[in-house]
């Protein structure tokens, strides 16, 4: 019975470990006894990946951290919202120059024409149209960061 | 050397391309279109980033796109492989005005070795052998008809816009000439919206052997001796094999010297390939110059020891080659099969569908080049080529053995593949008497 207690005593102490260090996996060996502990990777949050990306393969810088802004846990169904995707590879900007307010935010009211942000690739400002009809719900990127083709970068709902 | 490079291809080769950039300490980004989404070779790569859709117009000949995702990447530089954008002079001149190095020639070597007639003329000014014909395009009738006595029946009459063996047509005598040219024009007018036609003497049944060439950016140029690529069905290479089997010592030296010379005139640096057709007198003709690195690299990478894929991220990077010709050592026998998605019951037609189960073989003197995994889906969009499988062996008849061996272990479950295709034709009478040319396949099979 201690000697089970004095167990979970040692688990508590990793656990704590690699909470500090935020590790995700630990193995401690001493004679005969073996520990292995996992814990789950910290998620980057997935909202309705996008079907032809694969998370292993978006790990790079290159491709955008997922969102941040809690987007989660979004009371409305993914299947509902329109999704506006990069139409091409580039860096993002949600404002037309640095010092500008965003073309659009969430609240937003978009139509098929409204220009939703600008992606540059090679030297040349792109402006991306919404081509949809609703409200924003969702800023998907921050402006600034790379983007590849197919990239969700707005969660549109439509009226 | 590099710290960061792009690789603008696909498949085996990128995947080829990134264990070289492992091995250097590059880091390897890869581009990919949708299709290619979920290939695990993209999770080898640094970094991978989509760059359009399946078709290759949008994606992997996507110029802005590659050069874009080059910019997003922050790479040093780009390799091309082989296919798609490799042998794009514009490409290469885009590249260098973005101030991303291009993993190959100059583009002026490039521009200059990729016109035909310009290369014809600068392997004459370096004294090599062409096929002998017109130089240029020829237009009247009775001219042409003096030329074809000259050089000897049979000719071939050739569209000046053709290409891949297409707007060709053979001509065995005078009479049969004056129709047959009034033909091909007509028919390069209709194909091309180019009338234009040249004549060529047609070299009967060659065999089509290459001389491997790198050349640094310090004036040193070395050839790493040749491959003998006569299996061809359709002008596409199906098996390749180094040495040549017919080729003395001499012969040898003399072809990869011509090559050499070629190479040198053109001021070319990186990898190249000098193409010749051979004839039965052990005559060669240079046809042409692939700008890039092959298909069949690996076959050269056997004999030789070599890795070019790592010579030409060092040459590119400036390194000079601390070799001299003396120190590349041939060595042994290596052949190449290209697996192919294709029926070859079917007049080798693409065979794309999804790969349920797959053993690759084993054991020594096996390498296998590949991208593909069981589960792996076989895209219609790009080349049907999923696999290379190449053998190392002391000598040749060993080779052929190993091959067959290796060939026979292979499981590609449910595609049609080039497999039993390639079995057969190394148990060909002629293929293990080394006595093919590149009409091998079209009279047996």
């Amino acid at each position: 019975m201690s000697e089970k207690q004095s167990d979970l005593k040692k688990i508590e102490q990793l656990l704590e470990i690699m909470k500090e260090n935020d590790l995700v996996e630990i193995e401690v060996k001493s004679g005969d006894e073996k520990i292995v502990l996992k814990r789950a990777q910290p998620q980057p949050p997935q909202v309705t990946a996008v079907p032809m990306m694969t998370p292993a393969v978006s790990t790079g810088a290159a491709v955008p951290a997922a969102p941040k802004a809690g987007g989660e846990q979004e009371a409305e169904k993914a299947s509902d919202l329109i999704e506006i995707k990069a139409p091409m590879v580039g860096t993002f900007y949600a404002t037309p120059n640095p010092d500008a307010e965003p073309y659009i935010e969430v609240g937003s009211k978009v139509t098929q024409s409204t220009v939703v942000c600008i992606i540059e690739a090679m030297k040349v400002m792109n402006e991306i149209k919404a081509e949809a009809e609703g409200t924003i719900t969702e800023v998907c990127i921050q402006s600034g960061q790379a983007v590849e083709y197919g990239t969700v970068l707005y969660r549109v709902k439509p009226d | 050397m590099f710290s960061r490079i792009l690789i603008a291809n696909r498949g085996e080769i990128t995947l080829r391309i990134i264990r070289a950039c492992h091995e250097l300490g590059i880091a390897a980004i890869a581009i990919y279109s949708e299709a290619d989404a979920n290939s695990p070779y993209l999770e080898l790569a640094d970094e991978a980033i989509c760059i359009g859709p399946a078709v290759p117009a949008k994606s992997y000949l996507n110029i802005p796109a590659i050069i874009s995702a080059a910019e997003v990447a922050d790479v040093d530089a780009i390799h091309p492989g082989y296919g798609f954008l490799a042998e794009n002079a514009e490409f290469a001149q885009i590249c260098h005005d973005c101030g991303i190095k291009f993993i190959g020639p100059s583009v002026e070597a490039m521009r200059l070795l990729g016109d035909k007639v310009a290369a014809r003329k600068l392997a004459q000014k370096a004294n090599v052998t062409v096929v002998p014909g017109s130089e240029g395009a020829i237009s009247d009738e009775t001219e042409a008809l003096k030329l074809a006595g000259k050089l000897g029946y049979p000719v071939i009459i050739k569209a000046a816009a053709g290409g891949g063996g297409r707007g060709m047509r053979a001509v065995h005598n005078d009479i049969s000439f004056r129709q047959a040219f009034a033909a091909a024009q007509a028919e390069a007018q209709a194909a091309f919206g180019n009338p234009s036609v040249y004549l060529e003497k047609l070299i009967v049944e060659p065999r089509h052997v290459e001389v491997q060439v790198l050349a640094d950016e310090h004036g040193n140029a070395l050839h790493f001796y040749e491959r003998d690529c006569s299996i061809q069905r359709r002008h596409q290479k199906m098996i390749e094999e180094s040495p040549c089997p017919v080729l003395d010592e001499r012969d040898r030296n003399e072809l990869c010297e011509s090559a050499l010379a070629i190479i040198k005139e053109a001021n070319y640096t990186n990898a190249a390939t000098v193409e010749f057709l051979l004839d039965k007198n052990k005559n060669f003709y240079f046809i042409e110059v692939n700008t890039r690195i092959q298909v069949e690299h690996p076959v050269t990478e056997m004999v030789t020891g070599h890795d070019l894929i790592k010579w030409q991220l060092r040459i590119a990077s400036g390194e000079k080659m601390k070799l001299s010709q003396r120190d590349i050592k041939h060595s042994g026998c290596a052949i190449e099969c290209r697996i192919n998605a294709e029926d070859p019951k079917n007049n080798f037609s693409p065979c794309p569908g999804t790969i349920t189960r797959y053993i690759p073989p084993g054991g020594p003197a096996v390498r296998i080049d590949t991208h593909v995994y069981q589960g792996y889906t076989v895209s219609p969009n790009y080349d049907s080529m999923i696999c290379k499988l190449i053998v190392h062996r002391p000598n040749r008849a060993e080779a052929i053995e190993t091959t067959k061996r290796a060939l026979s272990e292979f499981i590609i479950e449910p595609l049609k593949t080039t497999i039993p295709a390639c079995l057969d034709i190394l148990s060909h009478n002629l293929f293990v008497k080394g006595t093919v040319d590149t009409g091998f396949i079209e009279r047996n099979f």
